[in-house]
């Protein structure tokens, strides 16, 4: 039973990993950039959650939409104002902008939260589903995170797939210079995939404060590291692959903390990103490419 | 030609000029008396961040990736080197040969063996986190690199060492786990970290350091296996066609910067009483890479200055420490924009063409 | 690579465009059997076959998407080949990798210029004496007597090389800051500085005007005598090619579709066909 009641916890870890992995991946494989900050985009939902909730009193669901348009304006602007003058730059340069936008967001919510964490309250009404005579219990926030996490993955899915923006998206991962030829707009796709994923992260950020009950400037860096993980692990660029690696991660993290060691968890997250970027840097469902010289 | 070459030893005599004349200065201030005691405190810390940004300068700059692990270096050299000077002190004094106990009671003597054993032994890890590291290129070698060093944070974490007249005693679980004798010590107290240490690092044991380092890195820089390591940075698939092993000059550059990274986490070590791993996080990291950035990448010079410059300001500036976070973050940013966009670049000219003279971030001397 | 050396052994020499009388003596400098790649699904080379004198000047020509590139990066081991066998001076070279096949003898350029753009001409050319220069880590921290004299050595021997092209006086300019044409020249001075038995030159005349093509055309020749070596090249120049190929092979959906001397090939029509007719001598593609 406990290794069942691991489990589902590790699927729900999981899920919220999966829903950060998606806007890493999907900015990965349509700007072909490490977007180092999107985990603290997670904090900003938090916080924005929070602050509405106790500062305005509104409704948590309210809140949560709140948070996702504050996310989506933020992440329109950072990639406005940090990374689109870089599109020639080499990545280098690009990376190291984006931990500095990552080191910026910490720090503006350092000055403006301070470091004392706040205790967020879970957005999520539900009870406990209590199974097996009160052997394994399942938190409603468990429940929720699993459940928005499979409705974000099929309706992103059906967005790539069936949609005119999404077919622009595919276009300009596939080839940046013939999509622009073939008439997409490549500065406009890029922003809206940025806008998406940092809808996702307010979504994430708030389901991860009502599952971590613990909020502070410092809340989305791991999460955001492990969720690259995620995505690393499915594949980069790979929706399905998002999904995959952020479930696989979760559990392997819960069963790692549950049965090898808790101080060693992060550890052993970081061990399986190594290992995979070694032995298949493609990920399980990535496709590979080999450059043309 | 013969100017270009004139042009970087003079370059290069002047890097040596300006640690040599800053170590003078301050000498003669300390005699004099005319520096805070809080500024003192700053001054062995100063070299080791300098010699953590040159060397990390030969990763990023000259070898032209992003190294994010690089204060794992530092721990695994501070630990390393911690542990070897207790342990040379401890043999001093039980020990019944006159020559080990004359010998050890010198601290200098336990101070340089401390940071060698601390270089090599972060050496050895650069070896073995290269091994699967440098398979990678750009982003993802950068993420993990930045894996390795939480690994080795963590790690550190947990590890307990103790000394008793059986030997050394190593456990990853708990101090009690090690089992010392009645007159047993330990050395190494997991969370805790390195516990009970003599403060042996000086400020001019840090200068001897910091020229090593340049003469190490410039005179690399300036050889045949720089010339290759930076033919890598430009184009890997040339460096091959032209007979050279990538792997192998990628590997040199990470081992000797990780070398370096180590010796300067054992003279960082041995300034303190204690020492813990969570101080070589990921921040560390970060903090070395903005010296690197704001020096301007390649630049060695550029690489003390900024170094310097930054660990002094919090110190003289009170108001400057709480924005002092922010202010690295804004660095990185503006830094890499400027250098990377024409337009800004266009913009930056005719603005501040007499400002940006004074500012270290254009490219300029100790370039290479 | 799959097919094993002893199966290729039993195969006669390729037949070869045309390997001049003076080299006939010797056995060819390369000799490439059934070599073959594909990407995905798409075949870019297959069956090719072809063997090299040791002075020859040979060309490899073909409409744009031939596979021409595709080879140069099959025998240099950028690519994996996936069938085949190369053999360098008689000696397979399946298990060596890019820089081994360049100690081996082989030295290229790059249809897409590919310099140390921001290190000097000087370095660029000391680069691609690397292997010749030859002390060790230690001596250049050092600073060790033999650094000295390797360098200044190293030195001399740069400016012999770019005096080849007239280039001494940009010996300090930084690479990427040449202009187009003096970038090719360079990209040959690293790859002869590399001492190679066979030069691969990609499409060294494009973007020149004709005056300049026909500095190089000379330059080629040039080299070929006093280095005694041989060379390869990819152009789409026709003056080029006719004047100075010994022999040429001509590609088409990466199959050889003809190999001759100059003469026959401007008179054979499958590569009149391939050329969707254009007169010969025209400048193709
Ligand atoms: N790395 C690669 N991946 C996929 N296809 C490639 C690759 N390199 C070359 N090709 C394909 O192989 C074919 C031959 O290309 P190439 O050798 O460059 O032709 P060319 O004769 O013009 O030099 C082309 O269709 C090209 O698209
Ligand atoms: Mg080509």
């Amino acid at each position: 039973m406990d290794f069942l009641s691991y489990l589902i916890s590790g699927i729900s870890l999981g899920s919220i990993y999966a829903i950060i992995a998606l806007g890493y991946t999907m900015v990965y494989g349509i700007a072909r950039m490490l977007n180092f900050a999107h985990g603290d985009v997670i904090m900003v939902g938090g916080y924005m959650s929070f602050m509405a909730t106790t500062r305005f009193g509104w409704h948590p669901l309210l809140s949560v939409i709140f948070a996702m348009i504050i996310c989506t304006v933020l992440g329109i602007v950072i990639e406005q104002l940090a990374y689109k003058p870089l599109r020639a730059a080499p990545s280098l340069a690009v990376l190291i902008t984006a931990i500095g936008v990552s080191y910026l967001l910490q720090n503006a919510a350092l000055l403006l939260w301070s470091a004392n964490p706040k205790s967020f309250s879970s957005v999520v009404p539900f009870d406990s589903l209590r199974l097996f005579n009160g052997k394994l219990i399942i938190s409603g926030t468990t429940i929720v995170s699993i459940f928005v996490c499979v409705i974000i993955i099929m309706t992103l899915n059906t967005i790539v797939n069936k949609t005119k923006i999404g077919k622009a998206m595919r276009a300009v991962s596939e080839d940046k210079d013939a999509a622009q030829l073939m008439g997409v707009s490549v500065n406009r796709t890029i922003s809206i995939t940025f806008a998406i994923g940092s809808a996702l992260a307010a979504v994430a950020g708030v389901l991860l404060c009502s599952a971590y009950p613990i909020l502070m400037p410092t809340t989305g860096a791991m999460p955001g590291i492990k969720a690259f993980t995620a995505a690393v692990f499915g594949g980069i660029g790979s929706i399905p692959g998002a999904f995959l690696g952020g479930i696989l991660l979760g559990i392997i993290e819960i069963l790692g903390k549950a049965y090898i060691s808790t101080q060693l968890s992060d550890a052993i997250v970081f061990a399986v990103l190594i290992i995979i970027l070694i032995v298949k840097p493609t990920g399980l469902l990535g496709k590979k490419v080999l450059v043309k010289v | 030609m013969r100017r270009l070459r004139m042009r970087s030893s003079i370059d290069n005599c002047l890097t040596y000029g300006l640690v040599i004349v800053a170590y003078v200065v301050i000498r003669l201030l300390l005699a004099g008396g005319n520096i805070s005691y809080a500024l003192q405190g700053q001054l062995v810390p100063i070299t080791v961040y300098i010699v953590m940004a040159v060397s990390l300068n030969l990763t990023v700059g000259v070898l032209g990736e992003l190294s994010l692990g690089h204060a794992g270096f530092m721990s695994i050299g501070a630990f390393s080197g911690a542990i070897t000077a207790t342990l040379l002190e401890l043999l001093a004094d039980t020990t019944s040969t006159t020559w080990i106990r004359l010998g050890f009671s010198m601290p200098w003597l336990r101070l340089s063996l401390a940071m060698l054993i601390g270089g090599i032994f972060a050496g050895i890890f650069g070896f073995l986190v290269g091994v699967p590291v440098l398979r990678l290129h750009g982003d993802y070698l950068a993420i993990v690199t930045l894996a390795f060093g939480e690994i080795i944070k963590n790690v550190m974490s947990i590890l307990y060492v103790g000394y008793d007249a059986n030997g050394i005693r190593v456990s990853m679980d708990s101090a009690n786990a090690l089992k010392l004798d009645e007159g047993g010590t330990i050395i190494v107290n997991g969370p805790m970290g390195v516990i009970g240490i003599t403060k042996l690092s000086s400020f001019t044991a840090g200068f001897i350091l910091i020229l090593i380092t340049l003469i190490i890195v410039l005179n690399l820089i300036n050889s045949r296996a720089g010339r290759a390591i930076k033919a890598v940075r430009d184009d890997k698939i040339a460096t091959e066609s032209v007979g050279i092993s990538v792997w192998r000059y990628r590997m040199m550059a990470f081992v000797i910067s990780a070398t370096l990274a180590g010796a300067a986490g054992a003279l960082y070590a041995l300034n303190y009483s204690s020492v813990v791993a969570r101080k070589f996080d990921f921040n560390t990291s970060i903090l070395v890479l903005v010296f690197v950035v704001l020096g301007g990448m390649g630049n060695i010079r550029g690489s003390i200055i900024a170094a310097t410059v930054l660990t002094v300001l919090p110190e003289v500036l009170r108001a400057f420490n709480e924005y002092r976070m922010l202010t690295y973050a804004v660095i990185l940013i503006v830094v890499m924009l400027v250098r990377n966009n024409a337009t800004l670049q266009h913009v930056f000219r005719q603005v501040g063409a007499r400002l940006s003279k004074s500012l270290p971030i254009r490219r300029k001397g100790g370039e290479v | 690579m799959n097919e094993s050396i002893s199966k290729t052994k039993m195969v006669p020499l390729p037949s070869h465009a045309i390997i001049p009388e003076r080299d006939a003596s010797q056995r060819p400098i390369l000799e490439v059997y059934r070599l073959g790649i594909n990407f995905g699904g798409l075949v870019a080379v297959e069956d090719f076959n072809i063997a090299v004198g040791r002075t020859e000047i040979c060309g490899l020509i073909g409409p744009n998407g031939a596979g021409k590139t595709t080879i140069f990066n099959l025998l240099t081991k950028v690519y994996q080949p996936t069938s085949g066998a190369i053999l360098l001076d008689g000696k397979d070279t399946s298990n060596m990798n890019t820089a081994q096949i360049n100690r081996a003898g082989i030295a290229r350029t790059f249809q897409n210029i590919r310099l140390f753009p921001s290190l000097s001409v000087e370095d660029n050319v000391k680069i691609g004496l690397h292997n010749e220069i030859g002390y060790s880590m230690a001596t250049g921290i050092l600073r060790l007597p033999a650094f000295y004299k390797a360098e200044r050595r190293a030195k001399e021997r740069v400016m012999e090389l770019l005096d080849l092209f007239d280039m001494t006086h940009l010996a300090s300019h930084r690479a990427g800051s040449l202009p187009y044409g003096a970038q090719r020249r360079l990209e040959f001075v690293r790859a002869l500085a590399t001492n190679p038995k066979l030069l691969l030159l990609d499409e060294p005349a494009a973007g020149m005007n004709p005056s300049e093509t026909e500095e190089l055309m000379s330059n080629i020749e040039k080299i070929r005598d006093q280095f005694q070596i041989a060379i390869m090249l990819i152009e789409h120049d026709m003056r080029l090619v006719m004047g100075i190929c010994e022999g040429i092979a001509v590609l088409n959906y990466g199959q050889i579709i003809a190999k001759g001397t100059p003469k026959e090939i401007q008179t054979n029509p499958l590569v009149i066909e391939a050329y969707l007719g254009k007169k010969k001598g025209d400048q193709v593609c």
